[in-house]
């Protein structure tokens, strides 16, 4: 699986070629389209989830599970290591008469903590994943994009896919049903 | 997105000559045969009663997993699952066979629960202190009560939902959902004070508030896993075909992994307070599971129970393949087995587990009867809710 996103986006003249198409079943078309056409640096835009588009996009799985369970894993064990710490190196006492290190007693803190790693991991991975907090993004450019939350289905195409040609690129987008095409500078 | 689909009606039923089609009469022979076997073997024998009620408890916990399947798919207005539902509804609609097969239970009181002896009541101060609710005839009373409830909620929703096939009235959807909220808090006692008369007070001095959620999550558990191995032994059969995929694996994968991190987390929660607290009159029922020739069964659960199948179901990729996730569900099937077998068997041998053959063929027996019932059930109608209105929406359904 290539890699999700560049390490920054691209310099050049143009960002890439966005296009709209009129609802999700024509998404879902051009998609498999793009897809099967080789594109790999391309993206789906929709207001809502549309079903099957993970398909459609040929979208390998994600990595975040394994950062969550990384993290899950790690957050356990440092708090069942910091409990063995504080109990039997740094204040070794004595409770109810049970031995220094009690684990059975340490397991709550252990799990709350494994728990939270697990969940700041899922957040904090996924906004690493997508490059976020990114504050601007070429596609803000164009006005037809406001739609994106309203009712817009967009496929867009970044320029520094190795299949990317601006002429031809945006021509396959209008013969597969898309409404609005337009070219986007890289700013 | 997808396309409407055309189920053919053959696929609807369970495949006239397939292997599941005649389940019936086998599991009927079969328990049958476990029956006469398990009384000829062990005629007068405590060993008998025991192995018998580890079989009855599993039996019993599916089909209650069962009923709770199917009260929650209705108040919650569910509409991924409408496709598997019927089979909940088959399972819960044989709890009345269950009734029968617990005669057995109430045959062997005596030789189950201490508690049953007069003179050991008039020899113990705490055994008099609970007699008001710990007494044969009271016993007896609450063991019909139950019954009455689980088995005419299980009959109530299996026949109204086989009534909706034919008329296709909504309204009887939204009567199932009305009752099933209240429904849901009964389930909840009665489970509760079940798990308490029938596993509880085999160790009469013991308690444990918590024990009927550790039985309940178990009930769930196994069901799920039942269902589970249910839907893809019809499916193999050829019956459902395009009308349970892969995403409905997928949820009830999910709901396993899901209950089986709640019976760990119900089972530490037992277990840590007691630990903590160190109280001589809680901590009997641990010692005798961890201080004997039980430790290992005690470690073979927290491992089978929770560490292993913790691990095994994560990942989407083994809920999304049906043979890895039947192959999981057999494995908590097994070991929730072995968790009933490890609430039960302790109080009759002391010094840890002693397998016999009684308690196979007391299985078998309880086994065979019980699902000869739900397999009658399975093969005599259809195997999903042809007319619910949400079953479009379970058809259709995916996750992403």
């Amino acid at each position: 699986m290539p890699p999700l996103l560049p390490p920054s986006l691209p310099d050049g003249p143009t960002y890439g070629v966005l296009a709209r198409f009129a609802g999700p079943r024509e998404l879902l078309h051009a998609c498999e389209r793009v897809r099967d056409a080789g594109f790999t640096r391309w993206d789906a835009h929709s207001p809502f989830p549309v079903h099957g588009l993970d398909r459609a996009m040929g979208l390998g799985t994600s990595p975040l599970p394994w950062i969550v369970l990384a993290l899950g894993l790690a957050g356990a064990a440092g708090a069942m290591l910091l409990q063995w710490w504080v109990h039997v190196r740094a204040y070794p006492l004595v409770i109810s008469g049970k031995p220094l290190f009690s684990w059975p007693a340490f397991v709550p803190v252990t799990f709350e903590v494994g728990v939270l790693f697990g969940a700041l991991g899922a957040v904090f991975g996924m906004f690493g994943l997508n490059r976020l907090p990114m504050h601007h993004h070429p596609l803000f450019q164009s006005a037809t994009f406001e739609r994106v939350s309203d009712d817009g289905f967009f496929v867009s195409i970044e320029s520094w896919d190795p299949k990317f040609d601006a002429q031809t690129t945006t021509r396959m987008l209008r013969d597969l049903g898309a409404v609005d095409v337009e070219l986007l500078a890289s700013s | 997105m997808t396309a409407p689909r055309v189920i053919e009606t053959a696929r609807l039923h369970v495949p006239a000559g397939s292997g599941l089609a005649r389940l019936p009469l086998v599991a009927c022979v079969v328990g049958l045969l476990g029956t006469a076997a398990s009384v000829a073997l062990g005629h007068g024998t405590r060993q008998l009663y025991f192995s018998w009620l580890v079989a009855f408890l599993f039996c019993l916990t599916l089909a209650l997993g069962a009923l709770f399947f199917v009260l929650v798919h209705f108040a919650t207005k569910a509409g991924w699952g409408v496709a598997v539902r019927r089979l909940a509804e088959n399972v819960a609609g044989a709890i009345p066979v269950l009734a029968l097969l617990f005669v057995p239970v109430l045959l062997g009181l005596h030789e189950l629960y201490h508690w049953s002896h007069p003179e050991a009541v008039a020899a113990d101060p705490l055994l008099q202190a609970k007699a008001p609710f710990l007494n044969t005839g009271f016993f007896g009373i609450r063991a019909v009560l139950y019954f009455v409830l689980w088995g005419g909620l299980g009959t109530l929703y299996l026949r109204a939902s086989r009534r909706q096939d034919d008329s296709g009235d909504e309204r009887i959807t939204r009567g199932l959902t009305a009752i099933a909220g209240p429904a849901l808090i009964a389930f909840a006692l009665s489970v509760s004070l079940a798990a308490i008369d029938w596993i509880m007070s085999l160790d009469p001095h013991w308690y444990s508030t918590v024990f009927g959620v550790y039985v309940f999550s178990g009930c769930v558990v196994s069901f799920i896993s039942l269902l589970v191995v249910l839907s893809a032994a019809i499916a193999r059969a050829g019956g459902m075909r395009g009308v349970v995929t892969v995403e409905h694996f997928h949820d009830l994968g999910k709901l396993m992994f899901a209950f089986t991190v709640f019976w760990a987390y119900i089972a530490f929660a037992q277990f840590f307070l007691i630990w903590y607290a160190n109280i001589p009159e809680e901590t009997v029922w641990y010692l005798r599971r961890l201080d004997s020739g039980w430790l290992p069964v005690s470690i073979l659960l927290a491992v089978g129970h929770f560490v292993v199948p913790f691990f095994f179901l994560m990942p989407r990729t083994i809920k999304r393949r049906t043979p890895l996730l039947v192959g999981g569900a057999v494995w908590m099937l097994a070991i929730h087995l072995i968790d009933l077998y490890w609430l039960v068997m302790p109080t009759l041998h002391e010094d840890g587990p002693h397998v016999g053959l009684l308690d196979l063929t007391t299985l078998l027996g309880v086994l065979g009867l019980f699902f000869a019932t739900v397999g009658w059930l399975v093969t005599r109608q259809p195997l999903v809710p042809l007319r619910d209105p949400r079953l479009p929406e379970s058809l259709s359904f995916e996750n992403f």
